[in-house]
């Protein structure tokens, strides 16, 4: 891993489609340096912006340690949304509390989408039931899974 | 409850996120659980404010005031997007978020909602992350 996003990821998970193959590949963890040194506003704001779909959470998403975190994990998965970047913030402290100050949201899970906050999981979870989420997903060129069980459900 | 551009299949598909209940408070009330109370009364002037404290559900010991779940429904909030309605709860708890309170799942609706679906939800379930840093938010 290069540049500063080496240095401000401690664990950084990505899920992503293998190009050409279609096989969903497994997480793999981006390791990263020390995390020494505070995050400046600019860090953090390159972070949420190098990925569509980013998330801050406790845990990764193959096991998320908070209930919050697992249920925005297990949101984005009922969409199919897959390509996302996750930062596990309980390895980094400061990145806990940096992502936090960035936001001016005092709690994790946070989520973001084309770089602009969201919000935690209350919100996803509403965007989820209302429908926004789809909408805001079509916006980033993600095509949620939910419309396809949708309309094989329709067609039967 | 959830209505919506994808009513019918998202319903069903919500419910697969399963969100058990962890387990309600202790029943009394504490003087963190007063002050969340309080301060959103003042802000916010609800017409119904629901708090539950969560903190039995979760890895810290018995009595805790970490883990709160709240519902307010306020005319403040017609007009305002879902972030903009937290915001204004966090604002008004901005000592207690700060403190010892460490997980505030929000339901902020206007009267019209609420009226729509008048209950407050549940919290999914601790996964232990708490543990290993317990009382740092």
């Amino acid at each position: 891993m290069s540049g500063s996003l080496g240095r401000a990821a401690a664990a950084l998970l990505r899920w992503g489609h293998v190009a050409g193959s279609g096989v969903l590949r497994g997480p793999g963890v981006r390791a990263a340096g020390s995390g020494a040194g505070g995050r400046s506003a600019e860090q953090l704001d390159a972070l949420v912006k190098k990925d569509k779909v980013v998330v801050f959470i406790k845990g990764t998403p193959e096991k998320p340690q908070c209930g919050f975190s697992n249920a925005v994990v297990q949101i984005l998965r009922l969409h199919g949304v897959r390509d996302y970047a996750a930062y596990n913030v309980l390895d980094d402290p400061e990145l806990r509390q940096g992502i936090k100050d960035y936001s001016n949201w005092p709690t994790i899970p946070q989520v973001y989408l084309n770089g602009e906050f969201v919000g935690g999981c209350d919100i996803l979870l509403q965007m989820h039931h209302n429908g926004d989420l789809v909408e805001e997903l079509k916006k980033l060129g993600i095509r949620s899974e939910l419309l396809d069980t949708q309309q094989d459900q329709d067609s039967k | 409850m959830l209505r919506g551009r994808l009513v019918g299949r998202l319903v069903s598909m919500a419910g697969r996120v399963g969100l058990p209940l962890s387990g309600p408070g202790s029943g009394t009330v504490g003087p963190v659980e007063a002050a969340i109370r309080a301060k959103l009364e003042q802000a916010l002037s609800p017409e119904v404010l629901e708090l539950r404290n969560e903190s039995a559900g979760h890895a810290v010991p018995p009595g805790s005031e970490t883990h709160f779940r709240v519902a307010v429904v306020s005319s403040r909030f017609e007009g305002l997007s879902p972030l903009q309605r937290h915001r204004l709860v966090h604002e008004a708890l901005s000592e207690e978020l700060a403190g010892q309170v460490h997980a505030l799942a929000i339901q902020a609706r206007t009267p019209a909602q609420w009226r729509d679906n008048p209950e407050l939800d549940k919290s999914p379930p601790c996964l232990g992350g708490s543990k290993k840093t317990r009382g740092t938010p």
